[in-house]
């Protein structure tokens, strides 16, 4: 729209000219499911950056382990991938039954079994924490165990947090629905993506 | 309808001052507010290089100890790229122009904005606050294992800011990516962008690439200087080298991150100036892409003198000289915009100008240094200095200054004085050249970066460059002066002062809460100067609304 100070002397020409009014704008379009992707794009360039400098200091260690760590037992880590890969498919239906049929009792139930999944997964990483023989300083390959192991459950951590809060807005009957699921969906693409970053870890980490 | 838009239909409304000071969410006060935050450290950074100058004014450490020289330039570097040129470029001038230039009401996200933002102030006193505990003084690079042995709360301070400016960067880049590929109206493609949008868009993928690395890369540092684990120590078993790939896969996209936008810019300004249209759109356009893509595969240019293996260090030299490709591109576009126009040679267009022949040289010098061979020379010299000054200061800053003069009409309704534009253009150009042109000398005759102290064989030159800096302080006086008093007394501004054809100048200046009372529709391309139809346009922008609309809505 023209403000009154705009140079008055000018030439007549209908103010149509340049913005050829439409009949309407447009509401502010919901981005935050795109713009939430885009940002879990940039987290995991965090990961990729904490993966590469893994294998960077592998390369240049000369026994992965170091002579006197144990070697990483593979059972308990085995069953926590298991069970959270599982999660994934759990927290799935939660999705399916708010967009299907906007059920949001079904969605809380599957929002439950799947912070359940997520916290054994972490009870099950604090007790093999426990019952490792290296501490976080003891050596090169100790603190890169750690960290990317902890940054990952820190990840776990935030999920099981942003499920807790779906729940807590969920008990607002209609906050969700079949068309007003941001939150519901957001979560479950965040949990997918924690999962991936899972997988990839345990590959690296116990299985190469 | 709505308060807000019956407020348009008055007299221009004002944002009244307190909303600057306070968590708004609109774009074009979250951009002044970057503008004017960075600006101050813009002087503070400024502050610091002037110490480190004097120091070096003698070949003596006379001035201040080593210690406090090292803690100087590295806090000059960190304050001038995290706390001005970053958040001025990409907040600043990306906020107030973007959703403007692309008919949106705001960004797609504005309280994350508007977070962004506000993460800046406390994250900025934090790090000048450090200087009371001894800052870091490692250098903007923060090499370990040096790192971790010097002012050890410094450094955690300095890992911890970092990480948090990282963070805001991250989220204005989503902002902007969002943003542009998301709100444009849906009468403008990509392809009738304005070409600062394209720079944006690079930039924005490249913020969100790379800065999230540079986050990896502080934290194993924090690890190591906190908690005693040894990720880059030797001593230890660990490995430096792997923080310098990590750093520098960040650091060599962010010295685009502080150049695309700049660019954006100029492309804005020089075919307004020389009234021509853009030479070669999508080839501007698209190089910056490309720039942003090559940008994120040559940062081990910065280590050829690291160990890095020699097959290595000719693939990261060749990757190198490829970018000057699309970067020589642009330069031949904005030279035969200029070409054979009839310049309007006022502040900006100067600016422009200066911002294409000095970023030239800083380029060359960059194709220099890309050759390994003369790296192993010149690497750690002034030669660098020079090198990245003429690119950060001959390119990004007075990009910035271009920027500055070109939209300062916009933003505040008021325009500056054209005189002390130029009085501080002629002081900026002459005392910048004069303070990093010897550079070049002093680097190929072997004068160490980063040293309080040299060989007095270098003196005669130093001091050049300590009156070149000087010039250069005095500079910004002209500039500050003329703005705060245009800004509060300067003559009103039309919508349309430089009879431009981008969306920016079809609102009033300033331009009213939530920009655009209906959604715009494009007529024109935003560089088809010289066109009767052109006329016509730029006409509409300064004639009175009609009456008919003036009428509706109001109370
Ligand atoms: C034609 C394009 C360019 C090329 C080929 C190039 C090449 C290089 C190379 C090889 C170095 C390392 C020199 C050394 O440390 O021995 C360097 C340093 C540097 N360049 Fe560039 N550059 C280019 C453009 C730019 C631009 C546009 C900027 C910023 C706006 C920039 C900023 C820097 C900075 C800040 C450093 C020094 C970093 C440090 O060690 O502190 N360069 N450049
Ligand atoms: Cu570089």
């Amino acid at each position: 729209m023209q403000g009154s100070t705009a140079d008055q002397n000018q030439a007549d020409i209908t103010y149509a000219a340049t913005i050829e009014t439409s009949e309407h704008h447009s509401e502010h379009p919901d981005l935050r499911l795109f713009g939430f992707i885009v940002f879990l794009v940039s987290e995991s360039m965090l990961f990729l950056g904490l993966f590469v400098a893994y294998f960077a200091f592998r390369v240049v260690t000369p026994d992965w382990p170091p002579e006197g760590t144990d070697e990483l037992e593979l059972l308990l880590p085995g069953i926590n991938t298991i069970i959270l890969i599982s999660s994934s498919f759990v927290i799935h239906r939660a999705d399916t039954a708010i967009k299907k049929s906007g059920d949001v009792k079904a969605a809380r139930l599957w929002f439950v079994i799947t912070i359940a999944m997520g916290a054994t997964f972490l009870a099950g990483q604090l007790y093999e924490y426990n019952h490792l023989g290296f501490g976080l300083t003891t050596n090169l390959f100790a603190s890169t165990f750690y960290l990317l192991t902890g940054f990952h459950g820190l990840h776990v951590f935030v999920g099981l947090l942003l499920m807790s809060a779906v729940l807590w807005r969920s008990r607002v009957p209609g906050h969700y629905s079949e068309t007003n699921h941001f939150g519901i969906e957001a979560t479950e693409v965040y949990w997918h993506f924690v999962d991936v970053i899972w997988i990839i870890l345990f590959l690296i980490l116990y299985i190469l | 309808m709505t308060e807000a838009q019956a407020h348009h239909l008055d007299e221009v409304e004002v944002t009244p001052w307190r909303e600057y000071f306070s968590f708004s969410t609109d774009h074009k006060v979250i951009g002044i507010q970057y503008l004017v935050t960075s600006f101050v450290f813009y002087l503070i950074g400024g502050l610091l290089a002037e110490l480190v100058r004097t120091e070096l004014a003698t070949p003596a450490s006379d001035f201040v100890s080593r210690e406090t020289y090292n803690e100087l330039f590295t806090m000059h570097a960190t304050i001038m790229i995290f706390l001005w040129i970053i958040p001025t470029l990409t907040g600043g001038f990306g906020n107030f122009l973007v959703p403007l230039m692309i008919g949106a009401r705001d960004m797609a996200f504005p309280k994350l904005n508007a977070i962004a933002f506000w993460i800046i102030p406390p994250t900025s006193i934090l790090l000048l606050l450090s200087f009371f505990v001894g800052p870091a003084s490692a250098g903007w690079t923060s090499y370990p294992p040096l790192s971790l042995m010097t002012n050890k709360a410094g450094e955690a301070i300095w890992i911890l800011g970092v990480i948090l400016l990282g963070t805001s960067s991250i989220m204005a880049g989503l902002n902007f990516l969002v943003t542009i590929l998301k709100m444009r109206i849906p009468s403008m493609t990509l392809n009738d962008m304005p070409l600062f949008c394209w720079a944006m868009l690079a930039t924005s993928a490249l913020q969100l690439i790379a800065t999230p690395v540079l986050s990896g890369a502080m934290v194993l540092l924090g690890f190591d200087l906190l908690v005693g684990t040894n990720f880059f120590n030797p001593a230890g078993g660990g490995d430096p080298i792997v923080y310098q790939h990590m750093f520098w896969f960040y650091s060599h996209p962010a010295v685009y991150i502080m150049i695309l936008p700049a660019f954006g810019l100029i492309s804005e300004i020089l075919p307004v100036h020389a009234r021509k249209p853009i030479f070669g759109y999508q080839a501007i356009a698209y190089s910056s892409i490309a720039i942003s893509f090559l940008g994120l595969i040559v940062w081990a240019h910065h280590m050829f003198t690291s160990g890095t293996p020699d097959w290595l260090r000719m693939f990261f030299m060749i990757a190198t000289m490829v970018i000057a490709v699309p970067t020589g591109i642009k330069v031949f576009s904005w030279v035969a915009t200029v070409w054979g126009g009839k310049l309007h040679l006022c502040s900006a267009m100067l600016f422009g100008m200066a911002f294409v022949s000095m970023f030239v040289v800083g380029g060359l010098s960059g194709v220099m240094v890309a050759s390994v061979p003369f790296d192993i020379h010149v690497h750690d010299t002034y030669f660098v200095v020079a090198h990245l000054h003429y690119v950060l200061f001959g390119g990004s800053v007075f990009g910035i200054y271009a920027g500055l003069y070109q939209w300062f009409p916009k933003m505040t309704g008021r325009m500056l004085n054209e005189f002390w534009g130029k009085v501080h253009f002629a002081m900026t150009f002459v005392g910048f050249n004069i303070c990093f042109l010897p550079m070049h000398v002093l680097g190929l005759q072997g004068m160490n970066r980063r040293i309080a102290e040299y060989d007095p064989k270098f003196a005669a030159l130093n001091v050049v460059c300590t009156i070149g800096s000087y010039l250069l302080a005095v500079s910004t006086v002209p500039f500050m002066v003329n703005a705060v008093w245009s800004w509060i007394a300067g003559p009103k501004a039309n919508s349309n002062p430089w009879k431009g054809l981008t969306l920016e100048w079809t609102v009033p200046s300033p331009p009213p809460v939530e920009n655009f009372e209906e959604d715009p529709v494009l007529v024109i391309g935003p560089y088809d100067y010289g066109t009767p139809k052109a006329l016509d346009v730029v006409a509409a922008t300064l004639a009175p609304p009609p009456p008919a609309l003036v009428g509706e809505g109001s109370e």
